[in-house]
This record gives structure tokens, sequence and C-alpha cells, in this order.
């Protein structure tokens, strides 16, 4: 649990379902949250910076696309553009690419997970929500090999519950919860 | 799996004194995904076994270069993009009695042709050369043939259509079986050739260069110095267009250029 570990990036994926799960988990965050928060969140390659108003409304912190070689800084909340996979490096910036779909997603909720997971290792906390593939389970996967911590929105809450599911499935999930409890776990999380 | 950041820059430094292909000034997570997939793929364990059969045998070499470059590309990607070429660089480029073009990292082709189809519309194909390269050689041979997917047509014709074409798409190219087979007229004024953006020089001066989603691929030295490369074969007040997440940040010459359309990410020389 949070206790006395220093956690240092929250990462999050979701799909079909994802915005309201998103906007739950964005209004209950403590006000003065102190981690980046990176968001992959499957969309349209059309919807440029709809996704990014709408969670803006949200939330006082500020709600950015990644741009690439941006450097990742505490208390911001970053998106996947759409149409580009996300890539952490491990100096803690970011990548993009156009590399080919993976689980037919650009931007795959696994790639950036995955690349989060070597580049922040026990300091990372990933998060798979609703959605309707199994994308992040992989990443899930990794981010618990590297010792991260993971969880799982309950599929039984969850308005699409096979990705949550498929994550749990890889035996990588520490905790599954409702938005209530995730919320609840990363509001304990201390300052750094 | 992880790769051990030693045995990683020996692969890279061996690549380059073997075969002369730079990779190291690349982002270096992408670089790994691709040779964690590759390893995968063949069921490679260990870097320094990847490395001794890529020294040993020049196929395998082939076959991992192609999987290191990213050649996936569409037409007309980025609609807004072609849009904006049409609107506000085209009637500058008609001025000239004689157009160059490079198209930086072409890829399978997709690009050059969305482009001569915009040209020819604007009816300064002829007067055009475009020099399309890329590090790819693979990729090159397609983009000649110029013979694509059948199945890829309707998402083009719609990105086209986007794009502000007028005329029907499939004039452009005939059918075959599934494939199609993009028109001669298109092709004749354009030159393929093997051009390295990591290592190689200036060729030619040009009044438009077009360079998308490859810088992405760079790390920020490099990003630099293929900047620098441009600029200098622009002519002055030549136009240099890059991909919609691409900007002349890391550029030494930033001040050098002026925004023509700061979205679409396309720039004009100015010194
Ligand atoms: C993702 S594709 C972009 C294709 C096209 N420009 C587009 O935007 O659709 C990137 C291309 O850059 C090429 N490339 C990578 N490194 C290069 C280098 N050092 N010099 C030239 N081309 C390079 C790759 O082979 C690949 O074809």
């Amino acid at each position: 649990m949070p206790g006395g570990k220093r956690y240092e990036a929250i990462v999050i994926g979701a799909s079909a379902g994802g915005l309201h799960a998103l906007f739950y988990i964005l209004e209950h965050l403590p006000e003065k949250f102190s981690l980046p928060v990176i968001i992959v969140q499957h969309r349209m390659a059309e919807q440029h910076e709809l996704l990014e108003e709408l969670l803006q409304s949200k939330t006082g912190m500020i709600v950015k696309q990644a741009d690439e070689k941006e450097s990742i800084e505490k208390g911001i909340i970053y998106l996947a553009p759409p149409g580009y996979h996300l890539l952490i490096e491990t100096d803690r910036t970011f990548s993009l690419t156009v590399d080919q779909p993976v689980s037919y997603s650009r931007p795959s909720v696994d790639v950036m997970f995955e690349t989060a997971a070597v580049a922040y290792r026990e300091g990372l906390v990933g998060i798979i929500l609703t959605g309707a593939n199994r994308d992040g389970a992989a990443g899930i996967k990794r981010i618990s090999d590297y010792g991260g911590f993971t969880i799982a929105q309950d599929p039984a809450e969850a308005q699409f519950p096979s990705m949550p599911a498929a994550a749990i499935a890889t035996k990588s999930v520490k905790k599954v919860g409702t938005l209530k409890e995730i919320s609840f776990f990363l509001s304990k999380i201390p300052e750094v | 799996m992880e790769l051990d950041n030693g045995a990683f820059r020996n692969l890279l430094k061996a690549v380059h004194s073997s075969y002369g292909y730079d990779f190291t000034g690349y982002a270096e997570a992408s670089v790994k995904r691709r040779i964690i997939h590759y390893m995968g793929m063949h069921r490679i364990n260990e870097l320094a076994d990847l490395q001794s059969l890529i020294l040993r045998d020049e196929n395998i070499f082939r076959d991992f270069l192609q999987e290191l470059s990213v050649t996936v590309t569409e037409m007309f990607r980025d609609p807004g993009f072609y849009k904006s070429l049409r609107e506000k660089v085209v009637e500058r480029l008609a001025t000239y009695p004689f157009i160059k073009v490079w198209v930086a990292g072409c890829a399978t082709g997709e690009e050059v042709y969305s482009l001569a189809i915009l040209f020819k519309e604007a009816g300064i194909l002829d007067r055009s050369v475009i020099y399309a390269t890329d590090i790819n050689q693979q990729s090159l041979q397609i983009a000649k043939d110029g013979m694509y997917d059948a199945s890829s047509m309707k998402a083009y014709t719609g990105n086209y259509q986007k794009s502000g074409g007028t005329g029907s798409f499939s004039q452009y190219y005939m059918s075959k079986y599934n494939s199609v087979m993009f028109d001669r007229s298109l092709k004749q004024n354009i030159v393929f050739s093997a051009h390295n953006l990591a290592m190689d020089k200036a060729f030619n001066e040009f009044q438009l260069i077009l360079c998308r989603n490859v810088l992405i691929y760079f790390n920020q030295e490099l990003q630099k110095r293929v900047l620098d490369l441009f600029h200098g074969s622009l002519c002055m007040f030549g136009y240099l267009g890059l991909g919609n997440k691409e900007s002349l940040r890391f550029g030494a010459q930033q001040r050098s250029f002026e925004e023509v359309d700061r979205k679409e990410r396309i720039y004009m020389k100015i010194k």
C-alpha cells in the first residue's frame, strides 16, 4: 500500500466507457496532487483536443496533450495524442511514434505502460479502467515485473469489463477496486 | 525483457561500423521496443546473440534494418496539411519557372504520390522535380512501383476529399485484382533514391521540403542536425513542412523561419 513508498508517476489506460471513469478519477484527485498522471484513452484521430477540454473541466490540475521530448512534470495530467503512440524515455521525457497500431490501437496502452515500467520501475502505479478489448494487459504485467503497483477497475463496475478482466487474468494486478476505491488509494499517496 | 544499456550501445556501434548505418541519434525507447520485438519474433534471448547474428550475415542485418525503420504511412495523411499546402504554398511555388522538392523519409511513397496529385491539380507538376528519399531500400522499391493495396483506397479517397481535392481520386490509378497502380504521369517527375538524414549531406537546393513523422524518431541533437540540413537545402523563402507533432523547437535556426501555418507545421525560410 502507499504507506512509506515514494511513487513518482501514475499511468492510466482506458478505452470504451473511459470518459466517465476518467471524469470520476480526476474529480476525486486531491487538489494538490503531486505526481504526473499519464493517460492513454483510445479515441478517434479526428477528435484532436476535445478530450483534453472535457477533462480540463473536471480538475484544477493542468491537463495537456503530451508533446514529443517534453519533460514529465509533477502535478500535470498528460494525454497521449490521438493517432500516435506515447512512449516514456528513461530520462523521463515523452517520445511519440506512428508505428503500427498495437491491439488495433494507436495510442496503445501497452506501449505506454511497457516503456513507463522501465522508466519508473517501483515508482510507478499503473491503472486499467473500462474497455472493450485487451490493450494494457501486457503493460500491466510489465509494470508488475518491474516492481510497480498495479490496479484494475472492478470488472463488475466497469462499463466495459473486458479490458480490466484481461489485465486481471495476467495475475499481475495487485488491487482490484471500484472507481471510489481507486480514488481513495490515490488520495492516500503521500506528498513528495 | 529489458535491454542492458551497455549491450544496447555496443549493438548500435557495431551496426554503425560494420554497415554504415548510424542509429545512435534515435530516440531510445522506440528503438529498444523494436529490438525487443525483433528478438521475440526470432527467439533470440540475448542482445549479444543478436549482435553476432547481424554481424555474421548481411541478410539478417537487412531484415533487422527493416524492423528498425518504421515505414507506416498513408496518402494525404493529415488532410489539413495538404489543404494548407493548396491554399498557402502552391500559389507561391507557381511563381518559380522550375520547382524542386525534397520529400525526406518518404517510406513507401504514399506521401509523394499525394503531393504529385496536388501539384498536378495546381498545374505545376510538369515543371517540378520531386526528390523522394529514405534509408529503407525495400520501401523505396515499393514507392517506385507505386502499387498499393486496393483496400486502402476508400480511406485515401476520404483523405483526398478532405484535403480539398475536387476531382475524382480514382482517375489517378488503375485497379488490378487487389492492387492499384498509380498513373505514370504522376511518376514522371519523381526521383526516388537512398539518403540517410543521420549521415548524408545536402544534395541540391529546394523550394519545398517535406519531412513528416521522421523527426519524432530522432533525439534532440539529431533533430537539430537535420533541421540545419534542411535550412541549408532550402532557397530563400523556400517552404518546410513537418509532421503534425513536430516543430522547429530544437533547431538552431528557429529564427530563420517564419510560421506559414502553425497548426499544420508549415514554415518558410526568411534568412
Ligand atoms: C513513419 S515513416 C513516415 C512516412 C511519411 N513521411 C509520412 O509522414 O507518412 C518514417 C520514415 O522515415 C525513414 N527514416 C528513418 N530514419 C531515417 C534516416 N536516418 N534518413 C532517412 N529516412 C529515415 C523510415 O525508413 C520511414 O520510412
